[in-house]
């Protein structure tokens, strides 16, 4: 017998034993549940199979969706003393994209998790955000204080590289002279970006997308991929792309080959805000991630939607639209009708909903609302909670942050929800680990994630974890899942300074689009903004005359 | 080996077959056994459990392949020499989990020596023995099942104990016990294997009996690993140890040598019985003597009672809440009787209401105002404890400090950790306090710093308690007084966000006193 075989064969199951994840067969992978978005009921719509509408009501102010963009029309509209609306919410409860989930051991994100430091052409989040006590003081203060405990404690990020943790998200431990500068190259290049001012003296990329510059030397960077503007630019390094390639993952859900080169710098260069006592890099959140600022507008700020009721028609009328309303609970649909109607659900359902395929006069052309929605497509994501009985354990390198990032992997790597408690001896957690299935297609990736159970995706997560926490299996608890097919817009060249965003804005009617989705950019700022932006044409519709809380320019 | 003359005398073959099967699933299991053992003790000792993992299995492996190398200079006498090289393992094995503690508390660095050295014998023996035993199997196998087989059970007694370690093993009867259970079922093996093979021994009997002695050995070993882990503690504690105990992760030990009782939680002394008066009475009394008006008390940390038996000298101290994170600690001293003699079975006062709880989770959940509150916390070493320093702490605690009232922190040393005791003095400003600080010399901590925090301006007390040892009018000056080394210098606020402090107290603490 050659020993060899035995050593190598030896060294295997060893190799299996410690790294947790492997000696535990799929059958035996912690308890949990699947979850996924209500769009089973949403397919509703395609297929009419709905009862007819019974009775009929009205109301002044329809909002369709309780995300954030929906929630932040009717905060707006109610700013100004306008309370005749009601908001019909597809799903069981408010939040979207920013839902959270809790259990014994805490509150956790199933989605949005943090807040950058707010632009001050955010205006509209800083403004929120100090009605939530986040903000403290003038929300147009250049640099605002903000609630410590809001401020996401030290230390915030690490990353997993080469066997061990470092500091932050920039892998260049062990990198050659070469490669290091060039990292700080881009690392200036950004800089320049972030200063930028367009001919039309806006910013070159700002937060909301809509205040940055039209410049149309800008604009053309939104015709190439993040690769291609990278590769043309010389950058070649493994870090550079690396580093960029994540950003586009994390902000968009898809790599930077499919990304547009005008989004992919976006995210390193809108963000430009300061606060007191934060550094610039200081981000915001809370346990269950942007859950937070859901639940102080449903809770504290008293925004109520009426829970599983789907909006499957959408018919705009000369002086009232109506809405058909599907009341899952009470299994009957209902009729409302309203003046005006804010679309807060994503761009595709308004397309199949709205009765009168062509896009209003205004529009220019002859493209539909249905023709228009095809630019828009859609990452699809997971996200696993781990309910861990400890901490990972500790070991060399940088110690446990609220973000870990594993450079070698598909996935993100996780956050963790107890990160911003106060407690001094860790106990027991919650690990939200992200993974956008952005490898190929959205529909290959919406294949894969719909044809795995929650059993493999649990021991999916698992096996990723496991290679920087190889104990990872025996502390695992409970791993819930969270499958969203359609999670967030892709902006793919072309989508955020295209023609047919530019078509659905110039749109006019009784449906206002409120949804995230008409940014081209699917972040927290854009959704609150968009909302607000709604609930002002709806209100200047309805002859309330008043100031914007948008950003107005400095 | 000449198995004719003997093979009259053999045991039926499908028997014997057998049981040397299942004995290369015991071997397989024992052999990887002592090697997690081994990286999970040194991980536990030394930390980084990457490093140590890949490292004593790179080792063991690599021994394994010298043993097996070595295997075919074994020539006669497979048998017996297979019967001792699993009594060597055995012991080896057995043993290896106690002798890695108690060397690392006798010997310190010397401990590597020791691991590897373990490591590498255990290596050894273990690439020695799957080879005799297939040469022992060879006589009664053809190859190809031999092979099959061997590696079969060689496999299954490998994944059973890579599942059973870290789920069974390890959780329930730790390393130490963990090793001699696997050391034990190696004699075991040895015993069987001379029983099997009696015919063919020349001295059974003495085999026998040393594998006898073997096992009475490793079974004594298992029974005694409390013992040997108290011996390993004796050590790496230079006194006696009076009481050990493991609480939510926190190990307490209570040493005394002549009349010094010392507490040590995870290994760090928290205070000496020969000079603690000078620590608590200078914690107290600076700040609740000066507060005359104090009725309500608070301590936060100090679950020894020690800072309580000073705050219960007042008399118009009327109550007392003592938050203490551990109720290993609090329970502890409000039972031992030598530690009642020591804080004055302050922690039995009718005044005292102890509650056990992180003290800042509880803080933030608290309506109560107080005059007084004693701040004793740990070092601010890790970001966990660093939180307990922030200005969100302190903005917390002044909203529970009535008008008047006061607090006190010990904060480090502002000679050996300068920069981080004028870092909490900056903290405390930063949300408002009038920060007073002050020093005190605590001959087994160094000279030692604490900071009154209060709303109006601090004003020293006009006379200090009866029957002080330390702190007394004459010396109060002096106290509050720098010398040039502990002067103040700038240092950044600590913030949940930013954890200046711990990056400061690392550094401070790692380089010694500044100049
Ligand atoms: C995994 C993940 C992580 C993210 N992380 C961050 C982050 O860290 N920071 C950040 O800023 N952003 C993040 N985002 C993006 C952020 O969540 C979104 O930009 C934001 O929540 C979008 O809000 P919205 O209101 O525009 O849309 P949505 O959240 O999509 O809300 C639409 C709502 O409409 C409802 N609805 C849909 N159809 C109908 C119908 N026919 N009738 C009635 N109701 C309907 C839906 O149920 C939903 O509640 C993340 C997104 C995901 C998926």
């Amino acid at each position: 017998m050659d020993r060899r075989d035995f050593l190598g064969a030896g060294a295997a199951v060893v190799a299996a034993g410690w790294s947790g994840g492997c000696a535990r067969s799929r059958a035996t992978v912690p308890p949990g549940e699947l979850l996924s978005t209500g769009h089973a009921l949403g397919h509703g719509l395609r297929d009419g199979g709905l009862p007819a509408p019974g009775e009929s009501r009205k109301v002044r102010v329809a909002i369709v969706g309780a995300g954030v963009s929906g929630l932040s029309a009717a905060w707006r509209l109610r700013r100004a003393g306008f309370e005749d609306f009601e908001i019909l919410e597809l799903e069981g409860r408010p939040g979207g994209n920013a839902r959270s989930g809790a259990n014994d051991v805490s509150p956790y994100p199933w989605g949005a998790h943090y807040i950058p430091l707010p632009t001050r052409e955010a205006r509209a989040t800083r403004l929120l955000l100090a009605e939530l006590g986040v903000l403290r003081g003038d929300p147009d203060d250049p640099t605002p204080r903000f609630d410590e405990r809001a401020l996401c404690q030290a230390p915030q990020d690490r990353h997993f590289r080469l066997g061990t943790w470092e500091e932050g998200l920039v892998p260049l431990a062990g990198r050659t002279k070469a490669e290091t500068d060039e990292w700080h190259r881009f690392h200036d290049r950004m800089q320049a970006f972030k200063a930028m001012r367009g001919r039309d003296g806006r910013r070159a990329f700002a937060i909301p997308v809509d205040f940055s510059s039209r410049d149309p030397a800008l604009a053309a960077l939104d015709r190439v991929t993040m690769r291609e503007w990278l590769l043309a630019e010389g950058f070649r390094s493994e870090a550079v792309h690396w580093l960029v390639n994540y950003a586009c993952r994390d902000d968009y859900g898809c790599a930077h080959r499919d990304v547009s080169a005008w989004a992919g710098i976006h995210y390193f260069a809108s963000r430009d805000a300061q606060a007191r006592d934060a550094d610039p890099e200081a981000v915001l959140t809370w346990p269950d991630g942007i859950g937070f600022v859901v639940r102080g507008m449903v809770e504290r700020l008293g925004l109520r939607a009426t829970p599983d009721a789907l909006v499957y028609r959408v018919e705009e009328g000369p002086r009232e639209a109506r809405l058909g309303v599907y009341l899952a609970r009470e299994k009957r649909s209902v009729e409302i009708r309203a003046e005006h109607v804010v679309w807060a659900a994503p761009l595709g359902f308004l397309a199949r909903a709205h009765a009168d395929p062509s896009p209003g006069k205004e529009a220019g052309g002859e493209v539909s609302l249905s023709g228009l929605a095809r630019a828009w497509t859609y990452a699809p994501w997971l996200t696993a909670n781990l309910t861990l009985s400890e901490p990972p354990y500790v070991h060399h390198g940088a110690p446990l942050s609220w973000d870990n990032v594993i450079v070698d992997s598909d996935s993100l790597g996780y956050v963790v929800a107890t990160h911003q408690g106060v407690a001094t001896r860790p106990g027991p957690t919650v690990l939200t680990w992200y993974l956008p299935l952005s490898g190929g297609s959205p529909a290959e990736g919406r294949q894969r994630l719909l044809s795995a159970t929650r059993e493999q995706w649990a021991g999916a997560a698992l096996a990723d974890l496991a290679k920087p926490h190889p104990e990872i299996g025996s502390i695992t608890k409970r791993i819930d899942v969270f499958a969203n097919g359609h999670a967030m817009v892709r902006p793919v060249p072309g989508l955020i300074w295209g023609e047919a965003r530019r078509n659905l804005l110039a749109r006019r009617g009784r449906v206002h689009l409120a949804h995230a989705d008409a940014s081209g950019i699917s972040i927290f700022e854009e959704a609150n903004d968009r909302g607000v932006q709604a609930a002002e044409a709806v209100l200047a519709a309805l002859g309330e005359r008043g100031q914007s809380v948008r950003w107005a320019g400095s | 080996m000449a198995a004719a003359p003997g093979a009259a005398v053999l045991p039926p073959s499908e028997v014997l077959n057998r049981a040397l099967l299942a004995s290369v699933f015991v071997i397989a299991a024992c052999g990887l056994v002592y090697e997690l053992i081994a990286a999970a003790a040194s991980t536990y000792l030394l930390g980084d459990s990457i490093t140590q993992f890949s490292v004593v299995i790179g080792v063991y492996l690599a021994a394994m392949g010298v043993g097996s190398w070595a295997s075919r200079h074994v020539v006669s006498g497979i048998v017996s020499r297979f019967i001792d090289i699993e009594l060597m393992i055995a012991v080896v094995g057995g043993f290896s989990a106690a002798l890695m503690f108690l060397s690392f508390a006798w010997m310190g660095t010397g401990f590597r020596v020791v691991l590897y050295g373990l490591v590498v014998l255990v290596g050894i023996l273990v690439g020695l023995e799957i080879p005799l035993v297939m040469r022992i199997l060879k006589e009664r196998l053809g190859f190809r099942d031999l092979v099959a087989q061997v590696l079969t059970f060689d496999y299954l007694g490998a994944l059973a104990v890579s599942i059973a370690f870290p789920l069974l093993l390890a959780p329930r009867l730790g390393l130490i016990r963990t090793a001699f259970l696997f050391g034990i079922l190696n004699a075991v093996v040895a015993l069987w294997a001379v029983w099997l093979f009696r015919a063919q021994l020349r001295r059974p009997v003495a085999a026998a009996s040393r594998c006898a002695a073997v096992l009475v050995a490793l079974v004594a070993g298992f029974v005694s690993a409390e013992n040997l882990t108290r011996l390993a503690e004796d050590q790496i504690y230079a006194d006696q140890i009076v009481h050990a105990e493991t609480s939510r992760g926190q190990r307490i030990v209570l040493t005394r040598w002549r009349d010094d009782l010392r507490l040590y939680l995870n290994g760090n002394l928290q205070f000496s019985s020969l000079d603690e008066y000078r620590y608590h009475e200078a914690l107290v009394h600076p700040g609740l003597a000066a507060a005359p008006h104090a009725r309500r008390a608070l301590v936060l940390g100090g679950g020894d009672g020690l800072a309580l038996r000073e705050v219960l000298r007042y008399p118009q101290i009327e109550s007392v809440t003592l938050v203490d994170l551990d109720p290993a600690i609090t329970r502890l001293f409000a039972d031992a009787p030598p530690l009642r003699a020591l804080n004055a079975d302050s922690l039995n006062s009718p005044k005292v209401t102890v509650v056990n709880a992180d003290a800042f989770v509880w803080l933030e959940q608290s309506r109560d105002q107080f005059d007084f509150v004693v701040v004793d916390f740990p070092d601010p070493s890790n970001h966990s404890l660093g939180k307990l320093y922030t200005a969100s702490f302190y903005a917390m605690l002044k909203r529970r400090l009535s008008a008047r009232g006061m607090a006190v922190i010990q904060s480090t040393s502002p000679l050996y950790a300068r920069r981080s005791f004028w870092c909490v003095v900056t903290t405390l400003e930063s949300v408002g306090f009038e920060a007073t600080p002050y020093h005190a010399l605590v001959p087994s901590f160094g000279e030692w710093g604490f900071i009154i925090a209060s709303n109006a301006p601090y004003a020293p007390p006009e006379r200090y308690p009866f029957g002080l040892r330390f702190v007394t009018p004459e010396i109060h000056p002096a106290l509050f007084r720098f010398p040039k080394d502990m002067a103040r210098v700038p240092a950044e606020v600590n913030r949940l966000n930013n954890q200046a402090l711990v990056g400061y107290f690392e550094s401070e603490w790692r380089r010694g006193p500044s100049e």
